[in-house]
């Protein structure tokens, strides 16, 4: 059983949370994403569940925190100015391994630039925004589906690895307005209590897949949570070159080493193509129909559309990249994840941009004419 | 000689019954000799105790300085935030399990300068947190600089000259921005101490603590307070209280630390308030610990 709904972009994430199983918002408003936050101010009560506006993004995020340890689903939602202000606040979830998600609807940028038109200028600030070393996961959608979809992998990828997931759609995807299945059997991740007792139990274990239980303050475990380097009891350790290297190794592998099951990719016509056009969230729009021209006109042009950006695709790319001539980054910036792509496939094939700010989505016809003069 | 035996043979919970409320696996503490936390920690337990707040539903939130150090050293769960956020990480604890006792761990700098915007808004929710702010008016975690509630004159390592800057009075602060329960005492004041630690701990409300404290490292050792008695005896010297004090002038309280308790008032409060609107839109209170079941 499915039903079918005609809603906006913001909406179809807002209940996408509520399906995932998220029972707690914390935000402020921003333009593009304020709907989330006003549809989940309406529907959370409805659901036995907590929102509150908060004061800045900065508190946002630390109350998202707080309520993800008390045993919550717990999420935000922002753009480009107030994703900034949560950098901080971002590395110290990483660092406690937080599970949260946080949307972020991008808008043209640097600054407060465009409130109210698209761009993709965040990319590699949801890499990098925080200090110190880690690794991130973020995921793109394309599509009022997809916004729904994705918001529930988002909790359920937090759920799994205990981090910060990063929801990286843009205003295109936010404001507009599709058709949208709703699938009666959402699977949802549970998040797992320790086995061990109580004295026994390491909260931040040097563990194989890198990932532990997490239990809930008030459960007894009597947990330390910190953003300082700490041991596997969680007690701060800041002196020891060998603890940190051990954390934040974990950290990064748990998420590296897990790279193939996280990594989320679509391809089409990538088999026989001289040119392949690679994209993530709004611009795949304009990617797919420069496409379907193309190949109407005897080009021989597919497309790779990336639903992770982080952590980034390398071996779809790297793949990719061996039996074409040429790869066109379609991105609406002045060239963020091209860098990413060169970096595995400059060796293999020609790297190109295509790069469009001001917050209008790339023509297709612009695409085509670009592949064209590759040809 | 046999008396040296015997010292050997107090236990630690002869020396200090609130030693088994620590992470005894932590001790000692980073905290100089002297300092003031000390004797915070210990109203603090005596005021958790006379309140008779189970100690297993206890959660301390902390930021960042020595103060927010705190939470590290006792065996409930606590959460050590960044600087000046713990009250927003507090917030969102306390609103996604109403049932937990929720303690915040702060001083001036983490409080009132990075952290203001935070507190006052905790205050004008008058979400259910306690919180104590141990008030040694200098950074101490950083070595000694200006903080936002160095009185004027004050030296520290960013203020060679004596501080020009205006200091904040924190009980005003947050009193104006809505707090039900305020109070104020000195580390000379450990017993009144306690018992207003008991009291904000019995409010159901934004309750504010401010424990003015020594750092006789770095405030005392610049502003010619060497030793923590040298600190202590001022504090008790220019004390006055609340009732006194509301019969004198600003001009006869200049210098004066004005302890008491403030504000004690009935006020609704946040977390019972998002618990109550469930109950009306979804027929029962907010889901604790829903992440395990969903």
């Amino acid at each position: 059983m499915t039903k079918e709904l005609f809603i906006q972009g913001n909406e179809a994430c807002a209940r996408g949370a509520i399906e995932a199983g998220c029972r707690f918002f914390g935000g402020y408003p921003i333009t593009p994403s304020t709907e989330i936050a006003e549809y989940l101010s309406i529907a959370l009560p409805k659901v036995s569940g907590s929102f509150i506006q908060m004061e800045d993004e900065i508190s946002a995020i630390g109350s998202v925190i707080g309520a993800s340890w008390s045993g919550i689903k717990s999420m935000t939602a922002t753009s480009g100015p107030g994703f900034s202000l949560m950098q901080e606040n971002i590395g110290f979830a990483i660092m406690s391994e937080t599970p949260l998600v946080i949307v972020n609807v991008q808008r043209g940028s640097p600054s407060t630039g465009q409130p109210t038109m698209a761009g993709q200028g965040d990319m590699m600030q949801a890499r990098w925004g925080s200090h110190g070393d880690y690794e991130t996961i973020a995921i793109s959608p394309s599509s009022v589906q997809e916004f729904f979809d994705f918001t529930i992998l988002g909790f359920n990828l937090a759920e799994k690895y205990r981090v910060p997931v990063v929801i990286l759609a843009d205003e295109v995807i936010g404001h507009m307005r599709e058709k949208v299945h709703l699938q009666d059997n959402i699977e949802t991740l549970k998040r797992i209590k320790p086995k061990e007792d109580l004295k026994d139990f390491l909260p931040f274990k040097n563990v194989e897949n890198g990932t532990n239980p997490m239990p809930s303050f008030g459960d007894g475990y009597n947990i330390h949570v910190t953003g300082l380097t700490h041991n596997e009891r969680g007690y701060p350790i800041t002196t020891s070159p060998k603890d940190h290297s051990t954390l934040v190794k974990r950290l990064v592998n748990k998420i590296l080493k897990n790279r193939e099951n996280i990594v989320s990719t679509n391809f089409k016509y990538c088999d026989d193509a001289d040119i392949v056009l690679i994209g993530y969230g709004s611009p795949i729009r304009s990617i797919m129909e420069a496409v379907k021209i193309g190949r109407e006109n005897g080009i021989k042009i597919g497309y790779l559309k990336i639903n992770t950006p982080w952590p980034f695709p390398e071996d779809e790319v790297a793949k990719i990249a061996k039996n074409v001539d040429d790869l066109i980054v379609v991105e609406m910036n002045l060239g963020q994840m091209v860098h990413e792509v060169e970096r595995v496939a400059k060796n293999d094939t020609n790297v190109h941009l295509f790069s469009e700010i001001g917050g209008t989505l790339p023509k297709p016809t612009d695409i085509l004419n670009k592949v064209k003069k590759l040809l | 000689m046999a008396e040296k035996n015997k010292q050997d043979f107090i236990t630690d919970e002869e020396k200090n019954p609130y030693i088994k409320y620590f992470r005894k696996d932590r001790l000692p503490t980073i905290f100089c000799s002297g300092c003031g936390i000390g004797i915070t920690i210990n109203s603090f337990l005596k005021g958790l105790e006379s309140a008779d707040i189970d100690f297993n539903n206890l959660s301390l939130v902390s930021g960042i300085g020595c103060s927010s150090r705190v939470p590290g050293y006792l065996n409930c769960d606590s959460l050590h935030t960044t600087h000046g956020r713990a009250m927003s990480f507090a917030t969102g604890l306390k609103i996604g399990n109403p049932d937990l006792n929720v303690v915040v761990f702060t001083g001036d700098g983490d409080a009132s300068a990075i952290g203001g915007n935070h507190l006052i808004h905790a205050a004008r929710r008058n979400i259910n947190l306690t919180v104590i702010c141990i008030n040694n008016n200098i950074y101490g975690m950083t070595g000694g600089q200006v903080s936002p509630t160095s009185p004027e004159g004050t030296l520290a390592t960013t203020a060679p000259y004596g501080s020009i800057d205006t200091p904040f009075n924190l009980i005003d602060l947050v009193t104006a921005a809505g707090a039900s329960f305020v109070g104020r005492w000195t580390t000379a004041h450990p017993l009144q101490l306690s018992k207003t630690i008991k009291n904000g701990l019995l409010n159901n409300g934004f309750s504010f603590i401010e424990v003015v404290s020594q750092c006789p490292t770095y405030y005392g050792r610049k502003n010619k307070l060497k030793t923590p008695v040298s600190m202590i005896k001022m504090f008790k010297e220019n004390s006055i209280n609340k009732r006194r004090a509301d019969t004198l002038s600003e001009e006869e309280l200049l210098g004066k630390i004005v302890v008491g308790e403030f504000v004690n008032k009935k006020r609704g409060e946040l977390s019972k308030k998002i618990d109550d609107l469930s109950y009306i839109k979804s027929g029962r209170n907010t889901i604790r610990k829903s992440a395990y079941i969903f």
